[in-house]
């Protein structure tokens, strides 16, 4: 090992390139930038802001509950579509092919999309979070709000990793609508857009099953509201749901070894 | 100065001759299936260290499929490839070898520089940066953002992609393609440069003009079968042979019968008439009809050359 480390590049330095110029890419790409951080900042002005007559949503007021609700609409957002669409796009279209002909440890890449979705995720957490204090009356203490953003920081894991499974599968243009087809609808089902206890019962119960479910519900628990449910559970399931994404990226990943694109 | 030159010149022709007896890259009995379509069929053949060898074949022969074996891109469902005798999906493989892909989107939105500054990271010893530029003519655009690029702008940055590692083996993946002619020409000198410095080039391409300008060896390869091998002059002999348009009132039996003529198809007055020399064909048309009109010439084309190449594959066999 130690003589062969001489001939081998410096693989933190292809870790902080490949994740630097990830993050470059997209934030030079509007259509990425413009929409996973305009979306939930919208959404956020619109209902937390700008309709929002002061009524209290369980213990907490509208401005601060929407902070945890549309945080983790918006990392799911940065997430997903910061890795399945570019994925899908560079695997669909050669790009990926060039990359794995290098001698480029297959990891940095990976980790250079997740590391982008997570910073993402980070930009979106704090608008809305300066939007909410500022201009809202969510009343959140220093060390909440830096707990809330931690929480939806790591809460952005699961999804890089559902946006990898997805990336895999979906094709280079298709890959969007796919991400749309099961983000918008898992987000209405957690009560991301309608609070959760104004949702049906059913839907309530189909909530229990997804990712979004269980970090909404961690991260109003860190703004005091969250309902009574421990939230050990909610990690255990985010990280199964976790290992169940990556399991199915590398069998997509194994799946692509044998195939012929472009 | 000029006597150094040209000595340095002898003296690397001495290296390069002897740097052929080794074998860079070589496939064995390697077959490739994708679904239903056999990309490759019980091929055999090898690199051999410091030559420019191209793979010259229409579409979907397996040139791409070749290449894609050779850097551990796919694997052969049977027979064995290696290049410098181990595995090519080993990362010590990888980083002697540079490939130029076809791509249908390269990341638009990272200047060219960051392109060339990313994969020299992968590298041990990674060719100055300056250089890079210099051999693929990046200089002027490095500031640009990729997607701003014109196609032969994008081709050449995918060529530097290549030498980024300064590599001992390079694979060209049909380089040329949607370059203007002076591209090609410059691309083409690039090429030869790199062999000059002792590289073991791959280049694949459809233009049997193209290998004929920068092979010592072409591999002629159609439906996964490998149908020709030498020299560009034994290639071109090979496929050598011309075709003549014209209109002419002449029987098509009439025509078929002149002395050199391959063969002959014909829509009502127009002819189409492969011959292996134009010249006595003509010379033999015109006197027979004197309203000949609308002569046109041409060599044989790659199509033709295919056609006469697995033609005599046939009689062989």
């Amino acid at each position: 090992m130690a003589t062969t480390a001489i001939n081998t590049p410096n693989s933190a330095a292809i870790y902080w390139k490949e994740a630097k110029y990830e993050f470059l890419r997209s934030l030079r790409l509007r259509a990425y930038t413009f929409s996973v951080i305009g979306f939930p900042v919208m959404f956020y002005i619109l209902f937390g802001l700008l309709i929002n007559r002061g009524e209290n949503l369980g213990s907490v007021n509208v401005s601060t509950y929407l902070l945890a609700t549309y945080g983790t609409f918006g990392i799911m957002g940065a997430s997903l579509f910061g890795t399945a669409g570019a994925l899908a796009a560079e695997r669909g279209l050669g790009w990926l092919q060039v990359k794995r002909a290098s001698p480029m440890p297959p990891l940095a890449y990976f980790a250079a999309k997740i590391i982008k979705g997570v910073i993402f995720s980070i930009v979106v957490v704090l608008c809305l979070l300066a939007l909410g204090i500022v201009f809202g009356n969510a009343h959140i203490s220093f060390m909440t709000a830096v707990r809330l953003l931690l929480t939806l920081a790591a809460g952005s894991l699961p999804f890089c990793a559902m946006g990898l499974a997805i990336g895999y599968f979906a094709g280079p243009n298709s890959a969007p609508a796919v991400i749309n087809m099961i983000y918008l609808p898992i987000s209405f089902c957690s009560g991301l857009w309608i609070p959760f206890m104004f949702l049906p019962k059913f839907l309530q119960t189909i909530a229990h099953f997804l990712p979004s479910y269980h970090i909404s519900q961690i991260a109003l628990g860190v703004v005091g509201a969250g309902r009574n449910e421990p939230n050990w559970i909610h990690w255990v399931a985010l990280c199964a749901f976790t290992a169940l994404c990556v399991g199915v990226a590398l069998y997509g990943e194994r799946r692509d070894e044998g195939k012929l694109y472009g | 100065m000029i006597a150094e030159i040209q000595q340095a010149q002898r003296v690397e022709t001495v290296k390069h001759s002897h740097q052929k007896s080794g074998v860079a890259a070589r496939l064995q009995g390697a077959s490739k299936n994708y679904e239903n379509v056999r990309a490759l069929d019980n091929v055999d053949f090898d690199v051999r260290t410091g030559e420019l060898i191209a793979l010259l074949g229409p579409n979907g022969a397996g040139k791409t499929t070749t290449v894609k074996l050779f850097l551990g891109l796919a694997s052969p469902d049977s027979g064995v490839v290696s290049v410098f005798g181990g595995n090519p999906k080993s990362p010590q493989t990888r980083m002697r070898s540079g490939a130029m892909l076809q791509v249908a989107k390269v990341p638009e939105t990272m200047r060219v520089r960051e392109h060339i500054d990313l994969f020299r990271s992968y590298y041990p010893q990674p060719l100055p940066t300056q250089e890079i530029f210099a051999i693929a003519g990046l200089k002027d655009i490095q500031n640009r953002l990729f997607g701003d690029l014109s196609g032969g702008q994008r081709q050449r940055v995918l060529f530097a992609l290549a030498l980024c590692g300064d590599p001992d083996l390079i694979f060209l993946d049909e380089p040329t393609v949607g370059m203007d002619v002076e591209a090609r020409r410059a691309l083409w000198e690039q090429i030869r440069k790199l062999v000059a410095r002792g590289k073991t080039v791959l280049l694949t391409t459809h233009y049997l003009e193209e290998a004929d300008a920068l092979a010592d060896r072409i591999v002629v390869i159609n439906k996964g079968k490998i149908i020709a091998e030498g020299t560009p002059a034994e290639i071109k002999k090979k496929t050598s042979g011309q075709m003549i348009r014209c209109i002419s009132s002449l029987h098509i039996e009439t025509v078929r019968a002149i002395p050199g003529v391959l063969e002959v198809k014909s829509d009502r007055e127009s002819f189409e008439i492969r011959t292996a020399a134009a010249e006595p064909v003509l010379r033999e048309l015109l006197i027979r009809d004197s309203t000949l009109r609308g002569v046109e010439v041409t060599n044989a084309g790659l199509e033709e050359a295919f056609l006469a190449l697995t033609a005599e594959n046939h009689k062989n066999l």
